[in-house]
Order: C-alpha cells, then structure tokens, then sequence
C-alpha cells in the first residue's frame, strides 16, 4: 500500500498536565483516535483517523483534550484550494464518487443573513407575548376557495366541506429522517418529542417501526421512489402522507443504504432482506409527468379514505415555482421544498454542494407563482434545508412559507458535532449509526428533552420577534414580505424576494 | 429509601463513574491530583461490567436483608440507621474478607493499598446525588426513590 497524500485534517492536543490517562477517550471513539500505550501509561493520538466530531473533548473529565483543526497549509492559491487539492488526493486514491453527510457547507451567500426584520414604534403598538395571547398554531393542508354557511335554530353551521388539515402547535416540524440513516433511538426522540411539543416528524423512506406506531398522530409517513416499507398499515397509522421527490441535499439523485446497516429490525420494518443494498432509485420509476404524481396522489388519498393530508416533497431547482404549481394542481395539499442547504446521511459531495438554490429565494418564487396563477391557498408550503435559527423562521414564513421543516437543528440539538461523517456508520454520538456500541449512546429520554426546550425556546422567540412587529398571530405574517428588508443584495435579488432594501419605508 | 438505579440500555462503558467515584474517595478529592499525587491512588468503590456492547455500573445494592452485615465479624459492616445505607466502619474493619466473600452482587473489594480494610459504595454520604450518578453523561444510572 502506497503512501497516502490526504493529510490529517485535525489536530488532537492533549495536555499532559490534565491527562490523567482514565481512557475515557479510548473507550468512546469509534475511529481509534486514542490508543492507550500499556508500556509507557500513556495515550497516543491517531490523528489521521479524527473526523472532527468531538466526542472526546467532551467526555473528557478533566478537558485535557482539544481538537483543532491541523493548521498545516498547502501553499496559498485561489483556485486551488487545500478543499480542492484533498479532494483530488481522495479520489486518486479510491477511485470513487466523493461522499459527504449533512447540508452544503460552501460559502454561498445566506439570504437569510442578508434579511433585516421589522419592529414597531410609536405608530403601531408592539405586543408583549407573555401578557397577550400569541397565536403559533398552524393548519397546514388545502383550504377552500371560499366557505358556505347554513342559518340554523342557534347559529350557523359550515356547509363548506374542509381538506383533512394537520394542525402543529408552532410552525415547525422535523423533517424527514429514516430509520436506517439515524438509530432507533434518535428515531423515538423525534416521535415522543413531536408528540410533547404537539407538531409532527416524519419517517423518511424506511418505513415505520411497529413500536413507533403509537406516535402515529404525530407521524408523517412518507413514500419514496424505493416504497421501502409501505403497505397500508403504514399509511393507516400516520397522520399524512409525503410522496418524496426529491431532497435538497441530493436533487435528481436516489438514495442509498449499505447493506450493512440493514440489520434484523431494519429489514423488517423496510421489508427487505437482511443485509441487501436499499436502493432508493433517482426517479419513482412510475412518475414520468405531472399526470402520472396525481395519480399517485389520488391513489394515496383513496387508500386512506380521503381522510389525510397528501405532501409531495421537491428539491429546489430552478424551476421550483413552475413544478410547485403542478404538484397543486395534481392535487397535493402540502408541497414541501428541501433548499440547497438541506441535509442528508449520505450524498456525493459535488451533487450536494453544486445543486440547487437556496430555500430563500425558492419559497419567494413559489409564493408569488401561486399567488398569481390564484392558487395558493389550495396548498400549504413547508420549507425545509439550513434553519438554523428562529430568526430564519420568521423569514421564511414572512416570504410566504406556511411552516418550516428542521432536521439538522434537531440532530445538532441532540448531540451531532457536524462532522459529516454520517456515512460511514460510526457516528460516535449514536445518532447516525445502527452499531449496537454507539446507538446506546443516544439516550432517547435526554434527546427528548433537547428536542423540546428547542422548539419551546424557538417558539418563544417567535413570539417575542412577532410582538416587536405588532403582530399576534402567525398567520399574519405569512407571506407579509413588508416585513423583511435587504441589506447587501442586488436589485435582481431583492425582486425576486419581493423584498425592499433596508432603508426603504412602506 | 433512595437507591441507585441501572438502565444499562443507556451505559455507554465510558467508565466516568469510576473515575469520579475514586476521584470523591481520594484525600483530595480534586482530579488531577487524585490520579497523579495521591499514591497509593484511591479506589473506585463501584464496578462497571461488560461484555459485548452491553456494559453497566454496578455498585453496592444497599441489601434490604443484607449478607455482609451478617457475615462479619467485628460489626464493621453496618446500616446506618439514619440514610439505611449499608456503611463499613474502616476502624472496626480487621480485613478478614468475609464480606468479599458473601456479597451476592462482588461489589465489595479489597483495598490492600491503604488499610487492609474493605471497600464499598458509601453512597456519597453527605452529598445529595452520589457522584456516579451525577456524573454520567447518559444517564444510564439514576439515583431514585420506588
């Protein structure tokens, strides 16, 4: 085996004044960063295995450890950059497409941080959420072009009849991770916390566990281009259905899970067998047209009795507005978009950092597209790929977005480190991996927990961001653009987000 | 009474809890120096058992009829009337092991470094959540009443 090119990419310093050798660090990576020397009683580094994910540093008892980045340069070049030139030496040495976890990490401009928000003064009164009602609550689903009543003896009463709606608590759900990318555990997290905060998660593509069923009213179920564990049972138990186009990690690409991680549990809930590739191919070998998704839509819809809601989840390309008019007018109620900053557990690195456009300025064209063929109303958009923060939130639902989906917010309030190793299987914070080593390391009660101080503390903000606007209710402030301002944005970009420049009064 | 709890789906086998029990039974009780000044080096009164990915800390299960206290003979292994913990008095204690020999659970050991005495889970006497338990990153054992 020859010499390999690839340098270390970090650096693990230990402090021999703190080490007090207890090989907590040993014990807990599953790279074998750390080897204990019996010899000398000391602890030596392989640096050329660490990912980065910190597990070490953190468990250590005495913080003895810390992780840096290895500050070897390559000698300076625009062009080709250390990025370039380690990818270079990757593939020379394994011939192979690139592979990477999670979102794109390029440095593209975020339109989120080049939006401003409001806030009220002197003319209007801003609200105080902790003495006034605030309302949060969400209806995502088709709405009626209009509605009808009937005069009864004591009142009226609806004659309108209403699509199936999912109601959320706050506009913000967990996205679409499956059993088979993350563990069992992080899996129960996401189920038991929707459950508490009162929103829903979604399975991704790898069915549902007979033992989540219980969390079915919170479950979105979805069906991908591989149908890996649907059958009716699976679509009686959740709450909506999400026909999954695409992913904005990945558009136009299948997905892909390695054999090896298809253990007993994960074959059955996927129904295949025991330790087969699950491939999930690029297109739903039977959706070839807009024709073709309604028949899938309607063929869903009537499977379940026309009693839930029906998502079709995209990537945003280019052409997202025009294909988000289509998904509506083939009759789903919620078209979810996935931005290019969306995540994943595996995609290859050139698709996932050079495909697609960024979520802000697809809501926006998405929006407006619908507002203007009068059709907006006949779909929820949920918009999911790189929130980050409450504060995009608003954004997104302040360019017309009915929720927002989160799933790297979540995984990363459960422990993830960013590593994006995902990949490989040895996530050492048990999230990303069904090695029974790792996967215990995920307490799903603890996961829990941080799932929903998160929402409770995003959702807090909300409110305080939607008081400050003089608004008190969500609802008001979907797609209620004079609300957002731009800063350091040409006059294209601020046109296509139908935002004004900072500076710029109504 | 509070006990100490196992939920050994959650022990990661980081072995923390060793670490910060021996680290609360030293003569400093301050990491750095336990493990690097004070020789010879305190004990860790509990135990972490493995074998494959199952793992779990076990420390003495403060018996309801407990066989050590029967077992020996000086009286050095008692109940402490007020917290019901059982307690080994290390100035009663003469080593003669006969508690290492009935504990159905092995969590008794012999510390042959300092006095030839016997070495238990003491449940932190004094503190309000023993150190294991606090110190455990999962929560893989958790310090309650049933």
């Amino acid at each position: 085996m020859s010499l390999s090119l690839y340098p270390s990419e970090f650096r693990i310093e230990r402090d021999p004044e703190r080490c007090i050798v207890c090989q907590v660090c040993v014990r807990q990576c599953a790279n074998d960063c750390h080897v204990y020397d019996e010899d000398d009683d000391c602890i030596v580094s392989n640096e050329r295995n660490c990912v980065g994910c910190h597990r070490c540093a953190t468990l250590c008892p005495t913080n003895a450890i810390t992780i840096t980045q290895n500050p070897s340069d390559f000698k300076t070049n625009a062009n080709w950059t250390a990025r370039v030139i380690k990818d270079i030496y990757k593939q020379a040495e394994s011939g192979g497409v690139l592979l990477t976890g999670m979102g794109c990490d390029r440095q593209l401009p975020s339109y989120f941080d080049r939006m401003l928000l409001n806030a009220s003064q002197v003319t209007n009164p801003s609200i105080d959420p902790l003495r006034e009602p605030m309302e949060l609550r969400t209806h995502l689903g088709s709405k009626p072009e209009r509605v009808d009543f009937k005069r009864t003896g004591e009142g009226f009463d609806l004659t309108t009849e209403l699509s199936p709606q999912l109601v959320i608590d706050t506009p913000i759900l967990f996205s679409a991770m499956s059993y088979g990318s993350i563990s069992y555990n992080a899996c129960l997290a996401l189920a038991t916390a929707a459950q508490t905060v009162g929103t829903f998660y979604n399975t991704g593509e790898g069915g549902l566990h007979k033992d989540f069923y219980p969390y079915g009213e919170n479950t979105i179920a979805q069906v991908a281009s591989g149908r890996f564990g649907v059958h009716a049972e699976y679509l009686d138990v959740a709450a909506a259905i999400e026909i999954k186009i695409g992913q904005g990690a990945k558009p136009g690409i299948g997905g892909h899970l390695p054999g090896e991680k298809v253990s007993e549990e994960i074959s059955q809930t996927r129904m295949i067998p025991v330790g087969t590739d699950a491939i999930s191919p690029a297109p739903h070998h039977d959706i070839y047209s807009i024709e073709d998704l309604r028949q899938l839509i309607f063929a869903l819809k009537e499977a379940t009795g026309y009693r839930k809601p029906v998502s079709v989840k995209i990537a945003a390309v280019h052409n997202v507005a025009p294909i988000a008019s289509g998904i509506i007018r083939a009759g789903a109620d919620i078209v979810a978009i996935d931005g290019l900053r969306g995540g994943t557990g595996a995609a290859p690195t050139m698709i996932r950092d050079h495909v697609g456009i960024p979520i802000e300025l697809a809501i926006a064209a998405v929006d407006r597209r619908l507002r203007e063929e009068g059709i907006r109303h006949r779909a929820s958009i949920i918009a999911g790929g790189g929130f980050r923060n409450s504060a995009d939130i608003v954004k997104a639902i302040a360019l017309g977005a009915d929720a927002v989906y989160i799933a790297t917010a979540a995984l990363v309030a459960m422990g993830c480190h960013l590593c994006q190793k995902c990949y490989t299987g040895k996530c050492n914070w048990g999230i990303a991996t069904q090695d029974p080593y790792l996967t215990k390391r995920l307490n799903p009660n603890i996961a829990q927990r941080r799932l929903v101080n998160l929402l409770h503390g995003w959702s807090l903000e909300i409110k305080e961001m939607l008081g400050g606007m003089g608004i008190n209710a969500i609802e008001s402030l979907r797609g209620n653009r004079e609300h957002l301002r731009g800063v350091g944005m040409t006059q294209n970009e601020l046109d296509i987000l139908g935002i004004k420049s900072a500076g710029e009064a109504w | 009474m509070k006990r100490i709890y196992i939920h050994e789906e959650y022990c990661i086998g980081c072995r923390l809890c060793e670490i910060h029990c021996l680290v609360h039974h030293s003569e400093s009780k301050k990491i750095v120096k336990a493990f690097k000044e004070e020789f010879p080096r305190a004990m860790s009164r509990l135990v972490v058992e493995e074998q494959g990915y199952l793992s779990f800390a076990l420390q003495c299960r403060h018996c309801e009829e407990a066989p050590c206290v029967e077992a020996c003979i000086t009286g050095a292994m008692h109940r402490d009337p007020e917290t019901n913990a059982i307690l080994c008095d290390q100035e009663k204690c003469v080593g003669c092991w006969m508690c290492v020999m009935v504990c159905p659970f092995g969590v008794i050991k012999r510390d042959m470094e300092i006095k030839q005495v016997a070495s238990k889970c003491d449940l932190c006497q004094g503190e309000e959540v023993p150190v294991c338990v606090r110190n455990c990153p999962n929560e893989a054992i958790t310090f309650e009443e049933r």
